[in-house]
């Protein structure tokens, strides 16, 4: 029996206002709260809502046989919450009908794990959290942001107590090996690992509404077809979640092909759906996968190049790690709130310049003209937090000094 | 004395170093009771066809609304002409054929230069489709515009190699002594990989001249040294500054309590942009409660943000991208130091705005504006640590900074365009002499 395990992620940055050198030390909101809430309801009403509700029915219809995952953001819950609460209601649904799994992941979709294990340990852990809080679901898979995964992140999940975690099946790593089966973590065996299968999801993800692809149209019927023919045990179908009916609109047909996939799949009797951490448990691991470098899901050359690739991004990188400390003395929520979704990995993606082979996907999710645009703004933003950062600390001592006295 | 003046237009419409050079020397000759005849270039736009408007003093109030300090002392001394053109200052060949190819694909018809002052453009099919045809066809309106005023005018002054053609085709049609202005040369714009065509203009307009006006002794080594220029044909006149009524003076609301030193320009090679960001870092390694801005934009912008960056000093190092209006003085009154480590300047009015501001500076040596400052710290540009160390000094020792600032108001202060546009008129009066001798 070969499985299917179909997995989406949620994501919505905070993105900043433009903030400028005037604005410091003297105006602390930096959300562009206007293009927040417009893009959160575009997408919702464009994608989430609809496609929860269908996949809801399908869960229904299926009568527990289609089952996915999910992994949702702190930052997207966050905006659930601000500006659109019925679709948090609808992942609610969604999860109480026990064929939805919830992972674990960074809470700001962050590059902690790429700062040092304390804070990517403290991201895992607030997101934990939420999840449980949101879906009562203690999460025991893990996906981190943007699929970045390495032997010592894996090692690091696995301390962590997670026994399953996602990467992407890239061609540089697997060599002649296919993604279609489990494999393991190469520093802790006990740490299953389920790779995409690249080309099987992109075909959805990206081909599915390119009309001078040979494949196009592309039919439920033909994807199943294609899903019969791989050699593996499992297929990982792992894509972003706003591919239904925002990156790919419903005029598609996206949405309609969605629908009719789980029967095309489910009619032969010898493909079946499951989620992550089923999947993983299904399936006895056939080797260890060595990755000592770092990789992820983006880019043709599927690695971190896309956020830490260049001086302005390892400039930001490197300032903002640098206020940890400071925030974890003064243990405050409002300034915890912003040096979470200031750790959000699309401000460092912003500040790309790698613009050849991937310079359509990175300017399509960019609301800068150019990544030192982006570079200097979230410098501004940065700078203004670090001195009231500065300020909030300073006041902390002294009242501490009144108290002793 | 009678004046046809090649000039550009002047502020608030255009507020570019050289509009406003031209509004401060003409009120200035004004002053001095010579009859100015202002001639401009001005795009009007497909709807008129007219290509000459002569304007009186009273629509430029209309037309560019308050000029500030008001013309009504001087207006019955100037008149205006506005030839239509699409021409602005400061503009290259390359800039010019950028916009041109792009308005005939796309019909895009407003500008804004690149400069800090980013000026608009307007551009029209009516007008000529390189640069260099436009500065011919100019000249061709401004012969006929000399031919209409035959008698009125006893002299010819003209700014900025763009209107040479024009300068030198009033010449021969009035037989009247032509002056030039060198506001910048091509080797302050381009460095030594200068613009040939460019290069030839601005020679041809120096020849033809009866006398050539440097705004430094810089630029008139320049002039002598590059294009062959007569030593004794070229004077050196250094601009002065003009400052609107208004108090600049009044401390900025700071939203951060350190330090700020500021950097206000194009980031071009020529402004030495480079240097500042090094002395910057030079100064963060002594000194933490400091930061540093860069106000303006530019081709090497994007080179210098990298450079921050992997200097790793971008949380005291700011962008503000270009400034306008307002937002310029605000940038003046927030500063505790000006720098201008221009490479190339010829003159330099900034520094003098910032003083004004009540701000020090420190001014590079290879600036015009260098010979006529005696409260500025000056350094050679290259020398990032001399610059480190200026910077180092006027934010570290009060007494330091008070000095140059107080002397430093009382300096530019006395900067007055009347006693620049007095020794223009006695030039004026040279050639007037020497042609009727002849």
């Amino acid at each position: 029996m070969k499985t299917i395990c179909l997995y989406f992620q949620v994501h919505q940055p905070w993105r900043l206002k433009t903030y400028r050198f005037f604005n410091m030390g003297k105006d602390h909101n930096y959300l562009d709260d206007l293009t927040n809430r417009a893009i959160m309801q575009k997408v919702a009403r464009q994608c989430y809502l609809p496609m929860n509700a269908l996949l809801l029915k399908l869960i229904k219809e299926n009568k527990g046989k289609f089952r996915c995952s999910f992994s949702l953001t702190g930052t997207v819950v966050e905006q659930f919450k601000a500006y659109a609460p019925e679709v948090l209601n609808s992942f609610k649904a969604l999860a109480d009908t026990g064929c939805v799994e919830f992972l674990a992941e960074t809470y700001s979709h962050s590059l902690a794990s790429l700062a040092s294990k304390d804070d990517f340990v403290e991201q895992v852990k607030l997101h934990t959290a939420m999840i449980k809080k949101e879906f009562g679901q203690k999460p025991t898979a893990f996906r981190n942001t943007e699929l970045i995964y390495s032997d010592d992140i894996g090692a690091m999940v696995a301390d962590m107590g997670f026994k399953v975690m996602l990467a992407e099946g890239a061609k540089h790593v697997l060599g002649w090996k296919s993604p279609d089966f489990v494999y393991t973590n190469a520093i802790d065996q006990k740490l299953r690992l389920l790779l995409r299968n690249y080309k099987l999801s992109d075909d959805i993800a990206f081909r599915f509404s390119n009309q001078s692809w040979n494949e196009y149209p592309l039919t439920a019927d033909k994807y199943a077809s294609w899903l019969e023919g791989e050699t593996g045990e499992v297929i990982n179908l792992f894509m972003d979640y706003e591919t239904f009916g925002e990156h790919q609109k419903a005029s598609t047909g996206i949405l309609d092909f969605m629908k009719a996939l789980p029967k095309a799949i489910l009619k032969s009797g010898d493909m079946e759906f499951a989620t992550v951490s089923e999947t993983a448990e299904k399936h006895q691991p056939i080797a260890v996968l060595h990755c000592p470098h770092v990789m992820s899901w983006a880019d043709e050359e599927r690695d971190i190049t896309a956020w830490l690739g260049n001086e302005l991004q390892n400039e930001a990188f490197t300032k903002l790690y640098a206020l940890k400390d400071k925030i974890k003395a003064l243990k405050n929520k409002d300034f915890d709130y912003v040096w979470n979704f200031m750790q959000t990995s699309d401000h460092f993606y912003y500040m790309a310049t790698k613009w050849l082979s991937d310079g359509d996907v990175h300017s399509y999710f960019n609301p800068y003209g150019s990544s030192y645009e982006a570079f200097i703004n979230y410098m501004n933003v940065l700078s203004d937090f670090e001195i009231e950062v500065d300020k909030a600390l300073a006041a902390k001592k002294s009242r501490k000094k009144v108290k002793t006295a | 004395m009678r004046v046809l003046m090649f000039g550009w237009e002047f502020p608030p419409h255009i507020a570019g170093g050289l509009g406003t050079a031209c509004y401060g020397m003409t009120r200035g000759l004004a002053r001095n009771g010579v009859d100015v005849t202002f001639v401009m270039p001005h795009a009007s736009g497909d709807e008129d066809q007219r290509f000459v408007h002569v304007v009186n003093a009273s629509d430029i109030e209309a037309v560019y609304g308050k000029v500030d300090g008001g013309m009504d002392d001087i207006m019955d001394k100037i008149s205006f002409i506005h030839i239509d053109s699409n021409m602005v200052p400061y503009i290259s060949p390359e800039e010019y054929r950028e916009y041109h190819d792009e308005f005939v694909k796309s019909g895009k018809k407003v500008w804004e230069t690149k400069d800090i002052w980013s000026q608009r453009y307007t551009f029209s099919g009516k007008y000529g489709a390189n640069l260099m045809e436009e500065v011919a066809r100019y000249a061709i309106v401004a012969a006929q515009v000399a031919r209409e005023l035959e008698g009125q005018f006893d002299v010819i002054h003209a700014h900025d190699w763009l209107t040479y053609f024009a300068g030198i085709a009033a010449k021969r049609v009035s037989g009247k002594p032509l002056v030039v202005h060198m506001h910048a040369t091509e080797y302050d714009r381009s460095g030594e990989n200068i613009n040939t065509q460019t290069y030839a203009i601005e020679r041809a307009g120096m020849q033809a001249a009866d006398k050539v006006i440097a705004v430094s002794n810089l630029t008139r080594r320049t002039i002598i040294e590059k294009y062959g220029i007569p030593a004794d044909k070229v004077v050196t006149v250094h601009n002065a500054v003009r400052f609107a009524e208004g108090d600049d003076s009044a401390p900025e609301e700071r939203g951060v309590k350190d330090k700020i030193v500021t950097f206000l320009g194009r980031i071009t090679y020529q402004k030495g942009p480079d240097y500042f960001v090094e002395a910057a870092a030079k100064v963060l390694k002594r000194v933490p409660n400091v930061r540093f801005v860069m106000a303006g934009s530019g081709d090497m912008m994007n080179h210098v943000i990298r450079r921050v960056a992997r200097l790793g000093i971008a949380d005291r190092f700011h962008f503000t991208g270009f400034l306008r209006g307002e937002d310029v003085h605000k940038m003046f009154r927030l500063s505790d130091v000006y720098i201008m480590p221009s490479v190339s300047e010829p003159f330099g009015i900034s520094p003098l705005e910032a003083m004004r501001s009540n701000v020090p500076v420190i001014i590079s040596k290879q600036s015009g504006v260098a010979e006529v400052l005696d409260y500025a710290i000056k350094v050679d540009y290259w020398d990032v640590d001399a610059m480190a160390d200026a910077i180092y000094g006027l934010i570290t020792y009060p007494a330091l900074s008070h000095m140059f600032a107080k002397k430093g108001l009382e300096e530019v202060t006395g900067l007055k365009w009347n006693n620049a546009a007095a020794k223009i008129k006695a030039i004026y009066q040279e050639v007037i002499d020497k042609n009727q001798n002849n």
